[in-house]
């Protein structure tokens, strides 16, 4: 079975939660997109974020040898 | 406070009920399968769904109408750390991308129902089967008895108060998914999802908008968090509160993985393919659970105050406050239909794993698939009937409780299932061991938590003081993570010693490529299951 190569395209998974996990990268105010905070934005930004490396990887992974 | 009965808003609401009623009775007929009396078919809907429709199951399925109600009214009280629902539903899917196909895989290599019959074949252990099927049930059925407590949020807005309209959507619930299994929460996720979409991008254009934008919204909330005596409020983390965010935010996210509502989802699906289309695809679902609960700033800005003291009325309120009646009844039908499709995923899901692990395994080993079926939508009877009784008989605040013990309690099954998946070194009897030590040390600190804003001095919440462990410090870190961390160190330590011991591993059923299959790989045994082995470890 193939695939070693394609095994290394997970490692982009730990990407959201890296972003996601560590509070203080992202617990202020400023700068503030149409009057909502950074804290509110920024977690929102990486829904799309995440989709993007997930779609990424299925297609990356999908072909089985 | 008494409210006028809203008509126009409760005719609509009835009428949305009685259209999903309708589909729900009509999902039997629909992607017909030869026969509904079998377990895959009844409770997995013959592990048919392509990407739609599980996307829309899963989607259904994980984001609850409590999840819709909760949210924003713990925003409105307590500020951003309301918000870890977002970061929990975004960093879920890549977290569990690579466990939830290895899963998918050996299930349809050997026909397992529930994640319970996969670790008893793993592990040749009825009795680590058994617990994993025994959590599972105690923590979904308070999880059924919240998604009431959405339906009446809604409608202490429309002004009906009482049990009997509860009882009577449940009765109705009960009745087709015990016709229809899984295909009915399948085909009314559709609708449910549709309208929730529309209400949700409707209002979060059209409030703000009428709030005078959210510059407005922001400086009323942090005015009112600023007016409080509360410490833990306001719009950004307190220093304290950091590390609680995120750690509930990552323990959530595992716990969502596991219960067995969303094991039943992910079975369900036709392939590996559909579940990673679906991981890439669900977080559309995160958006507007990010946009809703910027719904409880909105409440705030509103000038909203809550029916009585229950806070979860706040969302309903705002759409009573800025919309005509007809939009608030499409919205509350919208809620209320919401809460109908988890409740039902989570009763066949709750009653597949006591059919599979407990009637079949201990009770009846020769059942056939017809009885299977039958036992099952009994159960699944018997669940609603239970979660009613729980809403009826108790405070609702009891079920918030429970459902608080069910996350940290769920998360005590995941060493089985995840080193399962990767076949590590693991030992049945340290899983087992590891299993009992996270659920006491678990139940233990939730017991130990006093909520100061509540008066509680036991159960106050699931995030639990670092200072009590020593360190002198204001920081909380989410009690499952901690449970978990305990029940680890049990595994890893009991795995090496029961090795070192040579004590018997037990027997695994399954084989290193079971992992790996595909749909249309010639290698899967469909059904029938794999013979029940009389295991008695």
């Amino acid at each position: 079975m193939g695939g070693e190569r394609q095994r290394w395209w997970y490692a982009l998974l730990v990407l959201p939660p890296i972003g996601l996990l560590i509070t203080p990268i992202y617990n202020t105010d400023d700068p503030r997109l149409i009057g909502i905070p950074f804290f509110y934005w920024y977690q929102l930004a990486w829904v799309p974020l995440s989709v993007v490396i997930t779609t990424i990887v299925y297609l990356k992974t999908r072909q089985r040898d | 406070m008494h409210r006028d009965v809203e008509v126009l808003q409760l005719v609509i609401v009835i009428a949305l009920f009685a259209l999903v009623a309708g589909l729900g009775f009509f999902a039997s007929r629909w992607r017909r399968a030869e026969k509904l009396d079998n377990l895959e078919e009844w409770g997995l809907g013959g592990r048919s769904f392509g990407g739609w429709i599980t996307w829309f199951l899963l989607g259904g399925d994980a984001y609850t109408a409590y999840t819709f109600v909760a949210v924003p009214a713990l925003v409105f009280g307590m500020g951003a750390v309301g918000f870890f629902a977002v970061p929990y539903t975004v960093i879920v899917y890549p977290m569990v991308m690579l466990a939830a196909v290895r899963l998918w895989s050996v299930a349809h290599a050997h026909g397992f129902v529930t994640s319970a019959d996969f670790v008893r074949h793993r592990f040749d252990s009825s009795t680590l089967g058994l617990a994993i099927a025994i959590t599972g049930i105690v923590a979904t059925m308070p999880y059924i008895a919240l998604q009431l407590v959405g339906i009446e949020a809604v409608l202490k807005t429309t002004g009906v108060g009482g049990d009997w309209p509860v009882i009577i959507a449940f009765a109705v619930l009960a009745a087709y998914t015990y016709q229809s299994g899984l295909r009915a929460p399948a085909l009314i996720a559709f609708v449910k999802d549709t309208l929730i979409y529309i209400v949700v991008i409707v209002a979060v254009i059209a409030i703000p908008i009428q709030l005078g934008g959210f510059d407005d919204i922001f400086r009323a909330a942090q005015d009112k968090f600023a007016s409080t005596p509360a410490p833990g409020d306001g719009i950004l983390l307190s220093h304290s509160a950091t590390l609680g965010y995120s750690s509930l935010a990552f323990g959530s996210a595992l716990a969502l993985f596991i219960y067995p509502h969303t094991v039943t989802g992910i079975l369900a699906a036709r392939s590996r393919d559909t579940i990673k289309r679906n991981m890439a695809g669900l977080p559309a679902y995160t958006l507007m659970l990010g946009m809703l609960a910027l719904f409880g700033y909105m409440a705030i800005a509103a000038g909203v105050t809550p029916i009585g003291s229950d806070q979860n009325t706040v969302v309903p309120l705002l759409l009573d406050k800025q919309f005509p009646d007809w939009f608030a009844g499409i919205a509350f039908g919208a809620i209320t239909i919401g809460a109908l499709v988890p409740a039902a995923i989570m009763s066949i899901a709750a009653a597949n794993l006591f059919t599979r692990n407990i009637y079949r395994q201990y009770l009846r080993p020769d059942a056939t698939p017809q009885q299977e079926a039958r036992v099952s939508k009994l159960a699944s009877l018997v669940v609603k009937a239970g979660a009613v009784l729980v809403i009826l008989l108790l405070d609702p605040q009891f079920s918030i409780d429970l459902q608080l013990i069910g996350g940290v309690i769920i998360l005590q099954t995941l060493p089985s299932l995840v080193l399962g998946l990767w076949r590590t070194f693991a030992h049945r009897w340290a899983l087992l061991a590891g299993w009992a030590a996270g659920l006491a040390t678990g139940l233990w600190m939730l017991y130990d938590t006093a909520n100061p804003a509540t008066g509680r001095a036991h159960f106050g919440g699931a995030q639990y003081a670092l200072s009590k462990l020593g360190p002198d410090t204001k920081t909380t870190i989410y009690t499952g993570i901690l449970a978990i961390a305990v029940n680890l160190v049990v595994v890893i330590v009991g795995s090496l010693v029961l090795r070192a011991a040579g004590v018997p591993a037990g027997h695994d059923a399954t084989h290193p490529d079971d992992y790996e299959m595909d749909a249309g790989d010639p290698r899967l045994r469909r059904p029938p299951a794999t013979p029940a082995q009389d295991v008695t470890a």
